[in-house]
Formats: structure tokens, C-alpha cells, sequence
């Protein structure tokens, strides 16, 4: 498979090449899109790890989450920190690459080697900025799609991913259910709440403010909005925590100090936390691509398009799933992970529901939470005995 | 991790046997308050069943879910509501019923989720739980030790005939009943009169829409 070259112009990041895979999606296909345009171009960034088995009946498509990307469980090659689900995947652990077949795909609109609002424009030879056409959850699994297609799978064993990557995998389970044989979408919805919309909008704006944003076209200008996007993700990094994680880790201890400074400085470890969660976001996102994820997410809604009856999206479905949520989780709630679960059983569906008590608030998905990894473990054994796969 | 490599015991616990007996191999199954799933692991391993649990316990629902068995946390009470009509085979409540707030809603959502119903309860005119009554006069501790009248989750307990009374009134049908004594032998309950309520420690029933 071809390697990536960098072509992240907002990015700056001379002489790294992504290592991977690529998709390369020709005008022959175009993938179109729910806002009604077609995109004639589209490359798609994924990884795998392990070996997918002679009936191909072990691949599991992992769907990221809105900051994540195609690297799971590898050194991350721009920040070169580890990947976001390495206690997940990997030989022995719960998605067992000595067993399992794992895709990650960059999302479309993303900014890690999948064609996004940072990428050239074909048609006028210059970086789509705000002409990108606005995505959807629905869109990305589309892309996704394309891509299992070229892999030759034509049955994926599961469709997983936590926050957004598990609205893409109750996509999946809509879209093409014939496709999946389990779907665990993890601390997720099957619509986004006023609530979340509300926190993605302070994101959105916080952006958009920053002069260096340039109406959208700071690619142009040689410009990024770093303030704009590292206030954004500093908004958003709160929702993601709990209150009581927050306690536990700072309190109201100060930051290299012993009293307050009357000042604005970072007094406390928690500013100084979340200036920094900003600012080494800043050197791996695009602000963009932040505003068009975002607003996919805003947009996902499994039942407007069956009649507001979310059960009538799951009708017929043969897929086992397994709901997963976490009781500190404030950002995606157990209630609203139960009602995916009332709409399967509505349908009498396959499903298994577990919520997982922690402290550790949304980010629980990606954390070193036992229970979680047993129960997940234990239900893609039942399911993997049930299809045969060794 | 191998979880291929769980331990599974051919034999259940007899009353929970009783009710595996009662359905048939490679049938749809419901199982409300299903605990640690080991009724319905057996059915689902030894009977081919497609079956489903619903747990009240979030302990209980991960140990099943960590086994493999499609199990989902809910509530008898509120939850039945959600699932279609004719769902399933069969819905088994198995030594749940005198835990439930409104046992005669439960039942009809039973026999309406499912083509037949499987109900077991523990018989509270049993001779030892009359027994104790008549010779303590304290509320009898049956289920489990240290399970006093105020900590107790089983807030409506019945006898068998009680139960066989409320069935009628809610026009629901009994199939089959089995009754099972101390000594785990049972008693087919075709007409189940004094001796059965006097003499059955577990009753099971096997319940359908008239």
C-alpha cells in the first residue's frame, strides 16, 4: 500500500510522513454526500493491525472519537505520544490482535491523511477551507463503507468506537446491517442532546472568533486560529472529565506556587492542565475540521430519518450489540445509551446492555477501566463462538 | 484473555431444572430476572435456545454479559412494555414474581411477550413457612439468611393458591404445573388443591394467553 505524504498545510509538519494505509476514492465513485454534493476525490487514511483469517470473518472496524484518528495503538507520529486505545487493542488485550482483524479509518473531514476541509481543493487548486461540504455521521460510515468494500469484507465481525466513533458504529448497524454481525457503540447516543450541540456551538464560536481564522481561509493567509481552537478543546476536555476526576487530580492545588498570585496567570494545576490540553491540541487538529466534526456530530439523529421512531431504524436487524455507558459519564448519560437500548428491544434485537460504574467520567472509554475491558472481552467471546471464529 | 476457557456445569440448580425442562430446544427465550445467568447459560448451551436476559443487579447483568449471554440491564416493572408481542417463545420469570411491584401487570406482559410464559416461585403456604408463622409467629426467613420482613426485596409473596386464583382472574391459562417438595421430587399439579399448596416448596408454572 502507498505510503502518505504530508499534505497538511496548516500543520506545518516538515518531513513527517504518516505511516499507513491509503484509499485513494477516483471520480469513478463518488461518494455522495447527505447535503445533497457529491465528492469526486476522497482519500482515505486507515491502519490495521493484525491478520485478517482466510473466510474474513475476524475483521473489526474501530470508528474513532471527534479528536481521534487512525492510530490506535502505535506512537502517534506528530505528537508522538501512545495510541488513544492501546490498553484496548493489541495482542492478548480485549480487541485481540493475535485473533482480530482492527481497522481505524480517519474520518472524512478529519485532518489526519483522510481528505478534509485542510486538503487541496481539485477543482481550484487551493485548500477547501469553508468550501468543504458539510458532513455527516452518515457520510463518514458511507466512506467507511467503500473502504471494507475494497478490503473484500464482506461481513465485519464488529463495529465498535466510543463518543462519536460509537454514533458511527450505530450508523453502521442502520446503514448496513447485513454487514455487521456485532455493534458495541460505547458512552454514545443515537442523537446528539441540546446540551452537547450547545457545547460543540461554544466550540464552534470560540474559533470562529479568532482573528487568525480569517473567515475560514487562514490556510491562505498562513495563518491558524490556535487560540480558537485551543479555547475550543478546553471547553470541550472539561465535558469530557468528571467532577469528581477533576478533584482527585487537583483540587484546588496551585501551580507552582504557594499562595494566589492576583493575577490571571495559571494559579491553579487545573488551568495550567487544561492551557496545556489547548495548546498540544492545537499541534495535531485543524480548526476546520474541529467545526465540520462537531457539526456532524450536532446533526446525528438515527431517528429522524424513520419516522422520530428510533425502534423503526433497528427493524429486522440481526446484529448482536452490546450498549455500553458509564455511570460519571455527564456528556453521553446512561439514559440516553438506554434508549438505544429500548428501541432494540422494541424490535427484540440482540442486545446486551451493561453500565459500567466509574468516576472517570466520559473519557472512561479510553481509560484503564477493568470492568469495561471484561465485559466487552467477554461478550466478543460469546460472539465469536457463535461465529466460529477461533 | 480466553474466555472460551469459562467453566460450564451440566446441571442446575433442580428447580431452575424444572424450569429448562419446560422449553424446547432451539426456541426464542426471554429470561426476566435472570440473576447470574445461569439458567439461562444452561439453556442457551444445552437447549440451543436463542435466549435473552433482563437483570435488575448491574452485578448481575456483567456477569452475564462477561460470559457471553446477551443480557441487558432492567426492570421487570417498568421495562416489559418495550417489547413486542409474541417476541419471544418463551418468557421465563424465574423466582422473581414476589419481587415485582405489580405482579398481575408482569404477568400479562409475560404471556403477551411470549407464546408461553414459565413462572416459578417459592410457595409461601409451604407447611415449614406456615409452620413458622403459626409456632414463631415471626415473618418466615426463607429466602436467604440475614433477609428480614423490612430488607427483603420479595414484597409479594404467594402461595400456589394464590397464584393459580390470580390466573384465572386475569383469564391467563395454565398448561402445566409442577410442584417440588423438600426432597426435590415434584408433584404435577393438575389440579392444584390443598396438599400440593401444603406440600410444595417451589411451584412452577407453565402459563399461556386462553
Amino acid at each position: 500500500m502507498a505510503q502518505l505524504q504530508p499534505r497538511h498545510h496548516n500543520l506545518h509538519l516538515p518531513g513527517v510522513t504518516l505511516p499507513g494505509h491509503r484509499f485513494a476514492i477516483g471520480p469513478e465513485t463518488p461518494l455522495r454526500l447527505d447535503c445533497g454534493v457529491s465528492l469526486s476525490r476522497l482519500d482515505i487514511a486507515y491502519q490495521t493491525y493484525g491478520q485478517l483469517n482466510a473466510d474474513r470473518s475476524n475483521a473489526i472496524l474501530v470508528c474513532h472519537a471527534l479528536s481521534g484518528d487512525q492510530f490506535v495503538m502505535e506512537r502517534h507520529p506528530v505528537t508522538g505520544r501512545e495510541g488513544w486505545w492501546e490498553n484496548m487493542v493489541g495482542p492478548g488485550l480485549t480487541l485481540d490482535t493475535d485473533r482480530y482483524f482492527v481497522i481505524c479509518a480517519n474520518v472524512v473531514g478529519g485532518c489526519m491523511g483522510t481528505t478534509g476541509p485542510s486538503d487541496i481543493d481539485p477543482a481550484t487548486g487551493k485548500p477547501y477551507g469553508l468550501t468543504f461540504p458539510l458532513i455527516t455521521i452518515a457520510d463518514m460510515v458511507r466512506a467507511q463503507k467503500l473502504l471494507i468494500d475494497h478490503l473484500g469484507i464482506e461481513s465485519l465481525f464488529c463495529v465498535t468506537g466510543g463518543s462519536m466513533g460509537g454514533m458511527q458504529a450505530l450508523q453502521w448497524a442502520v446503514s448496513y446491517p447485513e454487514r455487521v454481525f456485532t455493534c458495541v457503540p460505547i458512552a454514545t447516543a443515537a442523537r446528539h442532546s441540546a446540551q452537547n450541540i450547545a457545547f460543540h456551538e461554544v466550540g464552534r464560536q470560540a474559533i470562529m472568533a479568532d482573528p487568525d481564522w480569517c473567515g475560514g481561509d487562514y490556510l491562505a493567509h498562513d495563518k491558524r486560529p490556535r487560540r480558537g481552537l485551543a479555547v475550543a478543546r478546553m471547553a470541550a476536555h472539561i465535558t469530557y472529565l468528571s467532577e469528581a476526576t477533576l478533584h482527585r487530580k487537583f483540587g484546588r492545588n496551585l501551580q507552582d506556587r504557594r499562595e494566589v498570585a492576583y493575577g490571571f496567570d495559571a494559579d491553579f494545576q487545573v488551568e495550567s492542565y487544561l492551557r496545556h490540553q489547548g495548546s498540544a491540541f492545537v499541534e495535531r487538529f485543524d480548526a476546520n475540521s474541529y467545526l465540520y466534526i462537531t457539526r456532524a456530530m450536532d446533526y446525528f439523529d438515527l431517528a429522524s430519518e424513520h419516522g422520530g421512531m428510533l425502534a423503526n431504524a433497528f427493524r429486522g436487524t440481526k446484529s448482536r450489540f452490546c450498549v455500553i455507558s458509564f455511570t460519571s459519564d455527564w456528556l453521553f448519560p446512561t439514559t440516553q445509551s438506554r434508549e438505544v437500548v429500548h428501541a432494540l428491544n422494541a424490535v427484540a434485537a440482540n442486545v446486551s446492555f451493561v453500565e459500567i460504574a466509574t468516576d472517570k467520567g466520559h473519557d472512561a472509554f479510553l481509560l484503564d477501566v477493568p470492568e469495561f475491558f471484561a465485559t466487552f472481552s467477554g461478550f466478543l467471546n460469546g460472539a465469536a463462538e457463535h461465529r466460529g471464529v477461533k | 484473555m480466553d474466555g472460551n476457557a469459562v467453566t460450564r456445569p451440566s446441571t442446575i440448580r433442580v428447580d431452575l431444572q424444572l424450569v429448562a425442562d419446560m422449553v424446547t430446544a432451539r426456541s426464542r427465550v426471554l429470561d426476566v430476572g435472570c440473576g447470574d445467568g445461569a439458567l439461562l447459560d444452561y439453556l442457551v448451551h444445552f437447549k440451543q435456545v436463542d435466549g435473552r436476559g433482563v437483570e435488575l443487579s448491574q452485578a448481575g447483568v456483567n456477569a452475564c454479559v462477561r460470559h457471553g449471554l446477551p443480557v441487558i440491564q432492567g426492570d421487570a416493572d417498568t421495562d416489559l412494555k418495550d417489547y413486542p408481542s409474541d417476541a419471544f417463545d418463551y418468557v421465563i420469570l424465574s423466582q422473581t414474581l414476589q419481587a415485582t411491584r405489580d405482579p398481575r401487570i408482569v404477568l400479562r406482559h409475560l404471556v403477551r411477550i411470549g407464546q408461553r410464559a414459565i413462572v416459578s416461585f417459592s410457595n409461601f403456604g409451604f407447611w415449614r413457612v406456615r409452620w413458622h408463622l403459626a409456632w414463631h409467629g415471626r415473618m418466615p426467613v426463607a429466602e436467604a439468611p440475614g433477609l428480614y420482613w423490612y430488607d427483603t426485596p420479595n414484597i409479594h409473596p404467594c402461595t400456589i393458591t394464590d397464584f393459580v386464583d390470580l390466573c384465572r382472574e386475569l383469564d391467563i391459562a395454565i398448561e402445566s404445573g409442577l410442584a417440588l417438595d423438600r426432597r426435590g421430587r415434584t408433584r404435577r399439579l393438575n389440579s392444584p388443591g390443598f396438599f400440593a399448596n401444603l406440600f410444595g416448596e417451589q411451584a412452577v408454572f407453565l402459563l399461556r394467553r386462553p
